[in-house]
C-alpha cells in the first residue's frame, strides 16, 4: 500500500515526467521548430559565401559547387554607399537611443509617482495615443512641415517615443523602486532631479537596459521612416539600403537586359545583397544575450501590469 | 527648504508641494510636447479626409492649402467604397488578422506548455533562444530570407512544383507565405510571454493534481490553461483592437514594395492600402480618409473588446 502511494507521486507528479514517448514527441516538435528559426539565416549566410559562378550554374544552394568570400571582399572595396548607410545607421541609432530612453526615463518616472498632482491627465495625454492616431496622411504632412525631409533629424525625432515604452519603465519603477526611498530623499533635503538621478536611477539599471534595448533594435531595423521621408543616399541607413536594393533586383528581373537603376545599379551581385543582410543581422546577434536576458523581463512586466 | 528663485516676488510662495508638481511637470514636458506634435496634431489632421486633398500645393503654407481646400463632405468616403480595391484590403485585413490570432495564440500557448515540460535546462534554452531570434529581424531581412528560398531565377522551391509560373507574380501562393511567416517570426516571443507565466505558477497545484491522479494533459487543462487565462485575454484585447490594422512592414517588403499588381489581391492590407494612396497614387484626402476610417474601427473594436471582457472577468480588462 505504501510503496504503490509512493510510486505513484514520483511518476505522474510534476516532479516525475510525462512518458519516454511524449517527452520525446515534444522535443521533436520543439527542437524542429527551433531549427526552422534558425535555417533561412544560416542559408542567407551560406550564399553570401557561395561564387558567383556556382549561383549562376545552380541557383542558391545548401551546398554550393564552389566557397567564395567575393562579396565580402566587394563590399569591403566598392561600398561607398555601404560606410555611408552603416555610419547613418549607427549614428541615428546611438543619438536616437540616448535622447528616447532620456524622454521615456523622465515621463514614467512621474507617471510612477503617485503623489504628482497632474498624474492622472498625463497618464491619459499618453495612453490615449495607443486607442486612436490622425494615421499616416496627416502624420507625414505634419512631420515634413515640421522636420523637412532628407536630414538626421527626420530619421529620429518622429521614434523618440514609444507609449508602451513608458509603461514597461514605470512597471519597473513601481516594482523596483519603494515610495518610501523617494519619501527619505525628500526629507532628506533632495530636490526633484536629484533623487531621480542620483537615488532612483542607480537602482532601476534592469528597467533602463530594457528600455535602451527596446528603443536600440527598434533603430537599427527602421525602414518605413526613410522610405517616407529620405530622397537622397547620403542618409540612407543599412534597412533602407536593403529595401532599395531588393527592388532593384525585382525591377531587374522583371525587366531581364535592362540595368537596374538607382542606388545598387554598380554592384549587382547575387551573393553580395545577401552578404549585406548578414552584416545587418551580426550586430543584432552580438546584442542577442541582452535582448533576450532584459526584453522577456521588460515585455512580460509590460504585458502584465500594463 | 523654502528656496525660491530671485524672479519670485516674496520669499515662500511657492510652497514645497509647489516646486515638486513644476519639477515633475518639466520632467513629463519633452515627452509631452513630442505627443502633441506628432499624436495630437495629426487627429485634427483628418479634416483633411473631408476635403478635396490630392497633391499638397508648395507655393502655400501647409496649413493655409489644408484650410483653403473645399469641403467635400463624405464624397471621399463614398468613392473609396464604391471602389472593389477597398472592400478587398478590408477583407484581407480581417481575414489575415483573425488567422493571425487565433492560430498565433493556439501555437504559441502550445509551445510555452511544451517548453515547459522539457525538463532537460540547457535543451529548453536552447530552444528558446533559437525560437525567439526571428522577433529580432526586421520584415525587410525576413524578407531576404524569403527570396533565398523562392526567387524565381535561384530560389530552392521551384514555382512549377506548385503550378506556378513565380511566386511573386501570383496572388495564390501569398496568404500561406504570409500566415507561415508570421508565425515563423512571433511564436518565439508570445510563446516566451506565456511561458513566464507558466514557470510562476504554484507548483503545489500540480502536486496536488498528482497526488489526485490528474494525467499531465488534465493538468494542462485545469491548472495551466486556467492559469494562463488573464493574460490569454490581455492579448487578445490590444490583438482585436487593432483587428484593423496590419503590420506594414510584414504585407509591404514580404511581396516586395507591396507586392506585384497581380499579387495585391491576395498582399494588399488596409495599411498598404493609405500608402499606396499617399505615395502612389498621391490623393492625400483619400489616404486620409482611409486612415480615419481604420482608426475609427479600431476605436470602437477595442472599447468593445474591453467592455466585454470588464464583464466577463473585471481584473483582466486594461481600463
Amino acid at each position: 500500500m505504501d510503496i504503490t502511494q509512493k510510486t505513484k507521486i514520483t511518476d505522474g507528479g510534476r516532479l516525475g515526467r510525462a512518458s519516454l514517448f511524449s517527452r520525446s514527441v515534444i522535443n521533436l516538435i520543439t527542437g524542429g521548430f527551433a531549427l526552422a528559426c534558425l535555417i533561412p539565416f544560416v542559408f542567407t549566410v551560406i550564399i553570401s559565401f557561395s561564387a558567383e559562378e556556382s549561383i549562376r550554374r545552380n541557383g542558391y544552394s545548401f551546398f554550393p559547387s564552389e566557397w567564395s568570400v567575393a562579396a565580402y571582399k566587394s563590399a569591403f572595396e566598392i561600398g561607398d554607399q555601404l560606410w555611408r548607410s552603416l555610419y547613418n545607421s549607427v549614428l541615428v541609432t546611438i543619438a536616437g537611443t540616448v535622447l528616447a530612453v532620456l524622454i521615456c526615463i523622465l515621463y514614467s518616472y512621474a507617471l510612477f509617482r503617485r503623489d504628482y498632482k497632474f498624474r492622472g491627465f498625463f497618464a491619459f495625454f499618453c495612453f490615449f495615443t495607443m486607442l486612436f492616431g490622425g494615421g499616416l496622411a496627416p502624420t507625414v504632412i505634419i512631420t515634413q512641415t515640421l522636420l523637412g525631409q532628407d536630414n538626421y533629424a527626420v530619421l529620429i525625432i518622429p521614434m523618440l517615443v514609444n507609449v508602451f515604452n513608458f509603461i514597461i519603465m514605470r512597471s519597473f519603477f513601481q516594482a523596483s523602486v519603494p515610495f518610501e526611498l523617494i519619501e527619505a530623499a525628500h526629507i532628506d533635503g533632495s530636490g526633484e532631479w536629484r533623487t531621480l538621478f542620483k537615488i532612483v536611477l542607480p537602482i532601476s539599471t534592469p528597467g533602463i537596459a530594457t528600455v535602451s534595448l527596446l528603443f536600440m533594435l527598434a533603430y537599427w531595423n527602421e525602414w518605413f521612416i526613410p522610405q517616407l521621408y529620405i530622397n537622397n543616399n547620403n542618409y540612407v541607413p543599412l534597412q533602407y539600403l536593403l529595401v532599395q536594393m531588393q527592388r532593384d533586383a525585382q525591377y531587374m528581373a522583371l525587366n531581364a537586359g535592362k540595368a537596374g537603376s538607382g542606388i545598387m545599379a554598380s554592384i549587382p551581385t547575387e551573393s553580395l545583397r545577401m552578404a549585406l543582410c548578414v552584416m545587418i543581422v551580426v550586430p543584432i546577434s552580438f546584442a542577442y544575450p541582452f535582448f533576450q536576458r532584459y526584453i522577456v523581463k521588460g515585455l512580460t512586466v509590460g504585458s502584465l501590469k500594463g | 527648504m523654502v528656496n525660491v528663485g530671485v524672479r519670485l516676488p516674496a520669499r515662500g510662495l511657492i510652497s514645497a508641494k509647489g516646486k515638486k508638481t513644476i519639477a515633475l511637470t518639466a520632467m513629463v514636458l519633452p515627452g509631452a510636447v513630442w505627443l502633441l506634435l506628432f499624436r495630437y496634431a495629426p487627429m485634427f489632421g483628418v479634416i483633411i479626409g473631408f476635403k478635396d486633398f490630392r497633391l499638397p500645393n508648395p507655393r502655400l503654407g501647409i496649413l493655409q492649402d489644408i484650410f483653403s481646400r473645399d469641403w467635400v463632405g463624405f464624397s471621399n468616403f463614398k468613392l473609396l467604397f464604391g471602389n472593389p480595391m477597398t472592400s478587398n484590403v478590408i477583407r484581407n485585413t480581417l481575414l489575415y488578422n483573425i488567422t493571425f490570432i487565433v492560430l498565433g495564440t493556439l501555437i504559441a500557448v502550445a509551445f510555452a506548455i511544451m517548453l515547459n515540460e522539457i525538463s532537460h535546462m540547457f535543451l529548453s534554452k536552447v530552444y528558446q533562444t533559437a525560437m525567439f531570434f526571428p522577433f529580432f529581424l526586421s520584415w525587410v531581412v525576413v524578407s531576404y530570407f524569403l527570396f533565398a528560398f523562392i526567387s524565381t531565377k535561384n530560389g530552392v522551391v521551384s514555382p512549377a512544383a506548385f503550378g506556378l509560373v513565380d511566386f511573386y507574380l501570383q496572388p495564390e501562393p501569398w496568404p500561406f507565405i504570409l500566415i507561415v511567416s508570421y508565425i515563423w517570426k512571433m511564436t518565439g516571443y508570445s510563446s516566451l510571454i506565456y511561458l513566464a507565466v507558466i514557470t510562476g505558477i504554484d507548483s503545489a497545484q500540480y502536486e496536488a493534481a498528482s497526488i489526485d491522479g490528474a494525467s499531465k494533459w488534465q493538468q494542462a487543462i485545469h491548472i495551466t490553461l486556467p492559469n494562463l487565462r488573464p493574460i490569454i485575454i490581455i492579448l487578445f484585447i490590444m490583438n482585436v483592437g487593432r483587428i484593423f490594422n496590419a503590420d506594414f512592414g510584414q504585407f509591404w517588403a514580404l511581396p516586395i514594395d507591396g507586392g506585384s499588381a497581380a499579387a495585391t489581391n491576395a498582399t494588399g492590407v488596409v495599411d498598404t492600402y493609405i500608402y499606396r494612396l499617399l505615395r502612389t497614387s498621391v490623393n492625400i484626402g483619400q489616404s486620409t480618409a482611409v486612415g480615419l476610417f481604420q482608426n475609427a474601427i479600431g476605436f470602437v473594436c477595442i472599447m468593445i473588446a474591453n467592455t466585454v471582457v470588464r464583464k466577463v472577468d473585471r481584473d483582466s480588462a486594461m481600463f
